[in-house]
């Protein structure tokens, strides 16, 4: 017997990394959901009521109840869903492992990238460097295995590939070459692409190019 | 005999919780106290990344990130649990948890900011407070009817935010000021009467005088420090 499927909502907007992670997992799971777009400009009253501390998404809505904080979605859907395949592994000191880079991967990809894309021009250079420096740290931890999680494809793999769709957001504007510095990461980054639940959760790159301009030209340099 | 050192500091909440957490579990450990201004040559191997205490080595393993710790801790020996079973419940304390951590980062301010200047002492003030309200209106946890945030017992997100309070108690104490205010905030004061009463905890909880006196010491430090560069 399975969980019942009918009432999974997603709060979600389309280029956010961390609506992406969500949308992977519920994919791995093979758990139908709807997916609902917010708009930042004007936040819908069910996002309000359901996370109100943070006001952000995803926000994930499991017969009514709010689940909020993408990692922490993640972690729930693997339990509730709990057949194969486990997104987080079953040993204790893996799982605190996986966690642990899990949460390093939320507090340095998205603040350093968006330096990269977004930042002062003045800053640009040392921006560059603290992002690539992020990037070889985890290319270190990937080390020669295929997935961060080993043989398969796990948490720590969620958490960051949605990143990857910003790829060559971060190139362009921050001109720089990613390859170039982290080639095993980037080698990774296609062996995720072939993975069904992930191509169908990333936006095509380009698309989060157009819209990083877009956010530019509206919001200026941060 | 369980393989258990734990590198901390003992003034530190992320260390505090860590060692409740070993204490209410009932599990001997070696404790190496830590000098943040000499890093032992151990924990700079066991946490390269970000060369932080509380580590926890298992058997030579070692655990980085407090809340991490406490979990891994909690699934290896159930005794006394602090993780909630059902995955909802486990989600909220999660999110909580999580939470506490943004009240630190709040907190830590108080450390450094100059008391004569009004104006930067209410904008820091003004932002634990709205912290604090969220927690006091808005965490469905936190209840009149119950103890803990864990019911009637601790769990996680009771020693998540113990440590926090506490660490915010000595900041009131360092700088004579007053944040978590009864009339404001009455569930959270009265939950903290609560878990300060709690017989591990009690043991386990620095005595005030210390916490001012290692604070005022640090603040000094780096006071020291800046006026060198």
């Amino acid at each position: 017997m399975g969980e019942d499927n009918s009432n999974v909502v997603l709060l979600d907007f389309w280029p956010s990394s961390y609506g992406m992670r969500v949308k992977i997992a519920l994919q791995e799971k093979g758990v139908s959901y709807e997916c609902r777009q917010e708009d930042f400009e004007a936040k819908s009253s069910l996002l309000l009521e359901m996370n109100p501390i943070h006001k952000m998404i995803p926000v994930l809505i499991h017969n009514g109840k709010p689940i909020c904080e993408s990692l922490n979605i993640v972690e729930y859907i693997d339990e509730v869903w709990n057949h194969k395949p486990s997104l987080l592994p079953s040993d204790p000191y893996k799982r605190s492992q996986a966690r642990f880079w899990g949460n390093y991967i939320d507090k340095n990809v998205y603040s350093r990238g968006k330096k990269v894309w977004n930042g002062k021009v003045e800053e640009k250079e040392e921006s560059k460097k603290q992002f690539i420096e992020c990037l070889k740290m985890l290319e270190e931890e990937l080390g020669e295995k295929p997935y961060f999680g080993g043989d398969e494809f796990g948490y720590v793999d969620v958490a960051l590939v949605p990143f990857t769709s910003w790829f060559y957001t971060y190139e362009t504007l921050g001109n720089l070459s990613i390859e170039a510095f982290v080639p095993k990461l980037v080698g990774w980054t296609k062996r995720c692409m072939e993975k069904q639940s992930v191509a169908k959760s990333l936006p095509h790159p380009h698309n989060i190019y157009d819209f990083a301009l877009k956010y530019r030209e509206a919001h200026g340099y941060e | 005999m369980e393989d258990l050192k734990l590198h901390g500091f003992w003034y530190s909440p992320f260390t505090m919780r860590v060692v409740w957490t070993l204490k209410l579990k009932g599990l001997a450990y070696e404790n190496i106290e830590e000098d943040r201004y000499n890093k032992s040559p151990q924990l700079l191997e066991y946490n390269p990344v970000h060369k932080k205490t509380p580590v926890l080595v298992h058997g030579g393993k070692p655990i980085c990130e407090s809340m991490i710790i406490v979990q891994y801790i909690d699934e290896l020996w159930p005794q006394n649990p602090l993780v909630p079973h059902d995955p909802y419940d486990r989600a909220q304390a999660r999110f909580w948890v999580a939470y506490s951590e943004q009240l630190f980062s709040a907190v830590v301010p108080l450390i450094y900011v100059d008391i004569a200047d009004d104006e930067e002492k209410e904008k820091v003030i003004e932002k634990v407070q709205k912290l604090l309200k969220d927690i006091e209106d808005q965490c469905v946890l936190l209840d009149d009817e119950k103890k803990f945030f864990g019911g009637d017992n601790i769990n996680i997100v009771d020693i998540a935010f113990g440590s926090m309070i506490k660490f915010l108690v000595t900041m009131e104490d360092l700088n004579k000021l007053k944040v978590l205010e009864v009339e404001k905030f009455p569930r959270l004061h009265s939950w903290f009467d609560n878990f300060k009463n709690v017989s591990i905890i009690k043991e386990n909880l620095p005595n005030r005088e210390k916490m001012c006196a290692i604070m005022k010491y640090i603040r000094e430090r780096k006071r020291e420090l800046q006026s060198s560069n």
